[in-house]
């Protein structure tokens, strides 16, 4: 078989990172125009679109960055619950509900990046371990602040609080938006599959162009020999932070299209266990290999779904796949199997795609 | 790369496959338990008039899709009100004449598994829906029913938002500002306390919303609430912080509108201390008695508003109780009561509406609806006899408080 260059093979992978995505949504919604689609999955496809793009951007730290985040599920929290506030706030200046839930998603986004800006400055002067440990006190720590965080609106504007409700001081006609440990119970349901799909792509070609941009490429040195890479004149802070902050943006985006799927959200959603989670996700999908966290994402939030009517043994058999497909996938003999099966995709690339 | 891609995908194939394979296979398992329990608890289905009728797994049947946490960890709750409504449709079923079909999923206490657990049992054609336990994913599925017109009552999601602006949504159970109010009241006019203590977890709803009412009426009242301490969690191990600030205080009250778990460990903490004021809880405070190592002793003297006791004499709690332990072998809690009550009040409404099980979803929802809300509707229960419901969903009952007397309930 001819040998293609570097470029043409990353395009075509590229393209069929695209081409896969786009297939599905097609697949699904001819199949949901048809009346195929149980409501079961009918009901799951927005939540796998924001656990795709979480995926997504949690692979731009762990698998490109290399570095280690616990607390990934604090950004989809902050994205989450700044876009409840400013759709519930912009009801009436905004009727249309997809450009409101676009607005929200955006204004998510931003949050999330500012505070990815914040944790990011001081934990990425730590490294392995230690970043980890503190990437996992500081989801916890916006996990808590969200539940004492009193938000309400009235004519007035926003009133912020963290000791109760009462002391929103709203005005008439007020409506508080979050209730601290109660979370949202008011929010209203606007996030569309469409909506879903579009950010799934947008995160796609996010995390693929930086990967295959020259940020990416100082971005990747740094996580494979940092000295080398910074003996070259890399600037280490600059690109992990970009790394970071980019990957905290998409988090933010993933997090308000979640958000807006639901009526009620408490902060205590977005606790050490979602992190974990989407951690599952990414090193099951394979690191840095993007392709691989959106089906692994979309797989495994479907399994313990299609296992309910079996519940008692669904958990028993969700995590018997998680270690049969980590044991299978780092078993030389298995790779050498599979590489038989398929020799002509022997040749071994780089890990993007 | 493309190695691993592709091993990534075969991976996912063979999980499909497995998938597929497990689906295929569990329809006759999941039937099984389900026409195993009524066997067991209800002996006497045998009476010439049910012989057809007590063998039809569906079809027939009117199918209640149940959502609570089975796992996690407000799993005992959501097991309790899957065990009291199990007890309840054996029985109902055992009469013989409108049959009844709970299919309870898991929702991990989590409102997107609730989410998914509703859009599954409405796959699975679903006409009614029970639940939820807990009340953040409670309000989630309330506003998918809403939309969608399926009936839903609810054990013990006790939040007003559950029901607030859905006319399909009903409550079994008191609502939390009910509780903290009835609360104060009850502590100013029994004068049990003059100083007050307060504990309660500001990280859940059901904790929160009691105290804001509790609060609020006390400081209509006159009732000296002397410190507010708070904890953020059930798994919170630690009360000596709490209980030395109520001891400092010198209050000679402390309110815990909190569940069982954590209550105990504060008696048991208070106890080491020394200290000895009254202590008042909720129904969130039902089935200390029977938590597994809890001395018993330490609860001497508890009051408690709970809307069900065990120990209670009459017909209806005697048989339930009885039921009940041999089936599982443990005391029903007033979650479970409360499931048992809500598959009665489903079962009579249906009754006296004339529904069937032919009908669809959306006809059963306007008609229980209108059912529930009539006024001459009214449900003898375990928790409450002659409960009635507002259009609001919320029900009215008498609340009961009960006192802690040689390790049972003793109604006051």
């Amino acid at each position: 078989m001819k040998k293609l260059s570097a470029n043409r093979r990353r395009f075509i992978n590229n393209c069929v990172t695209y081409g896969m995505v786009i297939a599905a949504f097609i697949v699904m919604q001819v199949l949901n125009g048809a009346g195929m689609l149980s409501p079961s999955l009918q009901g799951q496809l927005v939540p796998i679109c924001a656990y795709i793009t979480m995926a997504i951007s949690l692979n731009i730290v762990v698998g490109v960055s290399g570095e280690l985040s616990l607390g990934h599920a604090g950004f989809m929290s902050v994205g989450a619950f700044s876009g409840i506030i400013a759709s519930l706030s912009m009801q009436e200046m905004i009727p249309f509900a997809p450009l409101r839930l676009a607005v929200a998603m955006v204004i998510g986004a931003a949050c999330a990046g500012v505070a990815g800006v914040i944790i990011g400055v001081p934990v990425l002067r730590l490294r392995g371990d230690y970043l980890a440990i503190v990437t996992l006190a500081f989801g916890e720590i916006i996990r808590n602040i969200v539940n004492i965080l009193y938000v309400g609106i009235d004519v007035n504007g926003l009133h912020f609080s963290i000791k109760n409700e009462a002391a929103l001081n709203l005005a008439e006609g007020g409506m508080s938006i979050l209730k601290g440990p109660m979370g949202v119970t008011t929010n209203v349901k606007i996030a569309t599959f469409t909506a879903g799909f579009i950010l799934v792509l947008i995160a796609i070609t996010v995390a693929l162009n930086l990967i295959n941009s020259r940020s990416g490429r100082a971005i990747m040195a740094l996580r494979d020999n940092r000295i080398a890479a910074e003996s070259v004149g890399i600037n280490a802070t600059k690109y992990k932070l970009m790394a970071f902050v980019t990957s905290a943006v998409l988090a933010g985006a993933a997090g308000a299209l979640y958000a807006m799927n639901y009526v009620s959200l408490a902060g205590k959603k977005f606790d050490f266990n979602t992190s974990i989670l989407i951690l599952v996700y990414v090193v099951l999908g394979g690191l840095g290999n993007i392709r691989g966290s959106i089906i692994a994402a979309a797989l495994l939030y479907i399994l313990p779904e299609m296992l309910r009517s079996m519940y008692e043994y669904r958990m028993l058999i969700y995590a018997v796949v998680l270690i049969l497909i980590m044991i299978a996938t780092n078993n030389p003999r298995m790779k050498a199997i599979f590489a038989r099966i398929l020799p002509h995709k022997k040749e071994g690339g780089d890990e993007n795609g | 790369m493309k190695k691993k891609n592709v091993l990534a995908l075969l991976l996912a194939m063979c999980m499909m496959v497995g998938l597929l394979a497990g689906c295929g296979g569990d329809s006759g398992e999941s039937a099984a338990p389900e026409s195993s329990a009524p066997e067991s608890t209800a002996p006497d289905a045998e009476t010439p008039e049910e012989g057809t009728d007590g063998e039809t797994a569906s079809g027939a049947a009117i199918k209640i899709g149940g959502i609570g946490p089975l796992s996690g960890s407000s799993a005992t709750y959501g097991i309790a009100t899957q065990q009291g409504a199990e007890i309840a449709v054996a029985e109902i079923n055992a009469l013989g004449g409108l049959q009844l079909e709970l299919d309870f999923q898991d929702d991990e206490g989590d409102a997107e598994k609730a989410v998914n657990a509703y859009n599954a049992l409405i796959g699975d054609d679903a006409q009614i829906i029970y639940g939820c336990t807990t009340t953040n994913p409670c309000v989630a599925v309330a506003a998918e029913t809403n939309a969608a017109r399926y009936f839903q009552l609810t054990p013990s999601a006790s939040s007003t938002d559950v029901t607030a602006g859905k006319d399909n949504v009903f409550q079994i159970c008191f609502t939390d500002p009910n509780q903290g109010t009835t609360a104060a009241n009850y502590i100013k006019d029994n004068e049990l306390g003059t100083k007050i203590a307060v504990i309660y977890n500001n990280g859940d709803a059901y904790s929160t919303g009691i105290y804001n009412a509790f609060q609020a009426t006390a400081d209509e009242i006159g009732l000296e609430i002397v410190t507010v301490q708070t904890f953020p969690d059930d798994t919170n191990t630690d009360f000596t912080v709490q209980l030395g600030a109520a001891r400092d205080a010198e209050a000679d009250l402390v309110f815990m509108p909190i569940y069982y778990t954590p209550a105990s460990l504060i008696l048991n903490q208070a106890n080491s201390m020394g200290y000895e004021p009254t202590f008042f809880g909720c129904d969130g405070m039902d089935g200390i008695l029977e938590l597994d190592g809890f001395d018993v002793s330490l609860a001497e003297g508890l009051m408690l508003m709970t809307p069900f006791n065990a120990w209670g004499e009459d017909e209806r709690t005697v048989n339930f109780v009885t039921a009940y332990e041999e089936a599982y072998g443990t005391i029903p809690n007033q979650f479970a009561a409360d499931g048992y009550d809500c598959m009665y009040a489903i079962y009579e409404a249906c009754v006296a509406a004339g529904i069937t099980a032919d009908m669809s979803h959306d006809e059963i929802c306007e008609a229980l609806i209108a059912q529930f809300t009539n006024p001459d509707f009214s449900v003898d229960g375990l928790t409450g006899s002659g409960m009635t419901w507002s259009t609001n969903g919320e029900v009215s009952k008498a609340p009961v408080v009960v006192k802690v007397e040689g390790g049972v309930y003793v109604t006051q």
